[in-house]
This record gives structure tokens, C-alpha cells and sequence, in this order.
């Protein structure tokens, strides 16, 4: 049987490495993915889960499992992608409105897959990544913690109780930031929307 | 219900997370609200529109670099470490506390006799003179001897 993730981190706190690797292995992907939907670039999204497992492992001796843990490692996520979003905002402000627009920085940095093998339909592949792309604008448009909710509620899953003990707020609150969020998708994706009721 | 208390369940109908009790609650009202009914439709439409955007797997570089970086975090080491002895230290101890008993329980040296112990007693005196003349000033300021060579010299050229 599995290991519970506490179970794992109490191992961890008592000096086994390969516990660690497992929780490693078993929070990757959700991390990344939720910190690269955060800031929006991917290097910079790894480079903060890396921060995140660290601070993780630093914290195991005095680790004591009194939340879920996915808890406290999407809490350390979180406080890192926020921080980490406003420090891109201020050096955002810094840079000189000439310079030019390439089209890596017009895709936030990420390097699109070319993936016009899976599409032979080459019109069907740009209604594609342009739908991909009005979504992922209407998510990064968003104030960063109604973000940062609507992120750990669809994709994380957790629940409300633990998503207002990551943002620190109460349920009550949460539900109204979710609800603001999803007012705002519902206009900025309305031709989707349109779309989606259609079919 | 009314349509501001819809604002807190909605999301949690759409996605399936309400309570059997409060599930009713929703849909009795949306059975008469068109608008809520609308809203709740679009909320189902904006979660599926989420759920398209694809997942990036993290590079193969990855789990090494987290590796690389729990290894080079310095070790801790609690304050109940200090009372530890490491090798070295507990090796240097048992090797000065076997010097100690092997020195504690040596026989005297007996090397010198009854007979030998007797003489150096009866020199003692002389020994004692020896010590008091080798250090007495006044005889430190007498003039150096005079040289035999010279003084047979000066009495030929007399």
C-alpha cells in the first residue's frame, strides 16, 4: 500500500532521502503545471518548484503533520508564484515600451510545441492554438489570487477548506473570489462560451 | 434561495461539490430563475473551456536539479551532536588515559643502588660548595689568570 504523503514527510523528517524522492515524484507535475499557469514561463515555473521542494526538505525536522500537506506545499507554492508575479510586474514596468515584440515574449515565454503532426489539418491547428491562447490570456488576466483559486481549485482539486487556508482567507471569501473569477471568464471567454452552450 | 445566496453555491453545483441537501436547494431555484439557470450553464461552459489547456511535463533536468540542491544543503547538526565524541577525539582519550595508568602504575626507578645513593650522599657537601663558589660574585670580578708562557717571557727579558 502506498504511503500517505505525511507518512512520508515523517519519514523524510527522520532521515530517509528515498521518501523524499517519492514525494518528488509524486508532486512534479502538479507543481510545475500550477506554477508555470501562475507566472506563465516555464523556466521560471521550474526554477520555483525547485524552490519549493527545497524549502520543503529544509523545513523536515520541524515538520509536524497538523494540515494536509498538500496544504502546506501548494501554501509555499503559492506565496512564491505571488511574490514571483509581482516582481515580474515591476520589472515588467521597467523595460522600455520600444523594445520589440518577439513572439516568444508574445507567448509569455513558453516555446510552443510544434505539433502540426498531430493536426494534418493545418486550419484546425490554428483554431486550436488561438483557443488555447484566448484561454490561457483570459486565466493570466486575472487579479493573481482570484488566479491563484481558480487554479487550485480546478486543476489541485482541494477543497475549499484548504484552499482558504492557502490563500489565508475564510470560505466565505474564497467562494466570492471564485465567483468573481469565473464572472470575469465568463465575459473574456464569451465567444467560447458561446460556442460551448451551442453545441 | 435568492439569486445573491446562489453566488456562494453555484460554482460548488457546477462542479458537483454541494451537499445532497444544498444540491436540491440550488436547483429548486434554478427551476424558476432563468438567469441563474444561464449563469450556471456558462460556469459548466468556463470549466470545460479549463479544462483544454494542455499539461506541461517538467524537463528531464529536473529532478536532478532538486537532487543537486537538497545534496548541497549543509547538514544540521543538533545541539545534542556537540556531546557526541567523534572517532578522533574518543582515540586520542583512551590513548592519553593508557599513558596515564601505565605511568601511575611503573615501579620506581631502580637503577641506582643503596651503595650509589650512599655516595652521592657523602658528595652532597662538596656538591653544595660547588653550587655556592660557581655563583659567588666577588670571585666573578677577579682578573683572568695569568698565562704561564707570559710570565716566563717577561722574567727572561728581566
Amino acid at each position: 500500500m502506498a504511503r500517505s504523503d505525511v507518512q512520508l514527510m515523517l519519514d523524510v523528517k527522520a532521515g530517509d532521502e528515498q521518501s523524499f524522492a517519492l514525494l518528488l515524484h509524486r508532486y512534479r507535475s502538479p507543481l510545475v503545471n500550477f506554477l508555470y499557469r501562475m507566472v506563465r514561463n516555464r523556466e521560471q515555473a521550474e526554477d520555483l518548484a525547485q524552490e519549493v521542494f527545497l524549502r520543503v526538505y529544509r523545513a523536515r525536522e520541524d515538520y509536524v503533520p497538523s494540515a494536509k500537506f498538500t496544504t502546506w506545499l501548494f501554501r509555499i507554492a503559492t506565496n512564491l508564484a505571488l511574490n514571483s508575479v509581482r516582481d515580474n510586474r515591476y520589472q515588467r514596468m521597467e523595460i522600455s515600451l520600444d523594445a520589440p515584440v518577439t513572439a516568444d515574449a508574445e507567448n509569455g515565454g513558453e516555446k510552443t510545441m510544434d505539433v502540426a503532426e498531430k493536426h494534418p489539418n493545418i486550419e484546425q491547428h490554428l483554431i486550436e492554438k488561438a483557443r488555447s491562447k484566448m484561454i490561457r490570456h483570459a486565466i493570466e488576466k486575472l487579479p493573481e489570487k482570484q488566479r491563484a483559486a481558480v487554479l487550485l481549485h480546478k486543476y489541485q482539486e482541494l477543497d475549499y477548506g484548504e484552499i482558504s487556508k492557502i490563500l489565508q482567507c475564510s470560505e466565505s471569501a474564497l467562494k466570492s473570489l471564485l465567483f468573481r473569477a469565473y464572472e470575469t471568464l465568463r465575459v473574456e471567454l464569451a465567444p467560447l462560451v458561446a460556442q460551448q452552450l451551442k453545441q | 434561495m435568492s439569486c445573491a445566496r446562489m453566488e456562494g453555491k453555484i460554482l460548488g453545483y457546477v462542479d458537483g461539490r454541494l451537499k445532497e441537501s444544498e444540491r436540491l436547494e440550488v436547483e429548486k431555484h434554478l427551476g424558476s430563475c432563468a438567469a441563474c439557470r444561464l449563469r450556471a450553464n456558462e460556469f459548466r461552459a468556463v470549466s470545460g473551456l479549463l479544462d483544454e489547456l494542455p499539461v506541461i511535463e517538467p524537463s528531464a533536468a529536473f529532478d536532478l536539479r532538486v537532487h543537486a540542491r537538497v545534496a548541497a544543503e549543509p547538514v544540521k547538526q543538533s545541539w545534542w551532536a556537540w556531546f557526541a565524541p567523534s572517532p578522533r577525539v574518543a582515540f586520542a582519550a583512551s590513548m592519553l588515559l593508557l599513558a596515564t595508568v601505565w605511568l601511575g602504575l611503573r615501579p620506581p626507578d631502580s637503577s641506582l643502588s643503596a651503595t650509589d645513593i650512599d655516595k652521592i650522599n657523602q658528595d652532597m657537601p662538596v656538591l653544595e660548595n660547588y653550587d655556592v663558589i660557581s655563583d659567588f660574585a666577588p670571585l666573578m670580578e677577579l682578573p683572568p689568570p695569568v698565562q704561564a708562557d707570559e710570565s716566563t717571557q717577561q722574567n727572561q727579558q728581566m
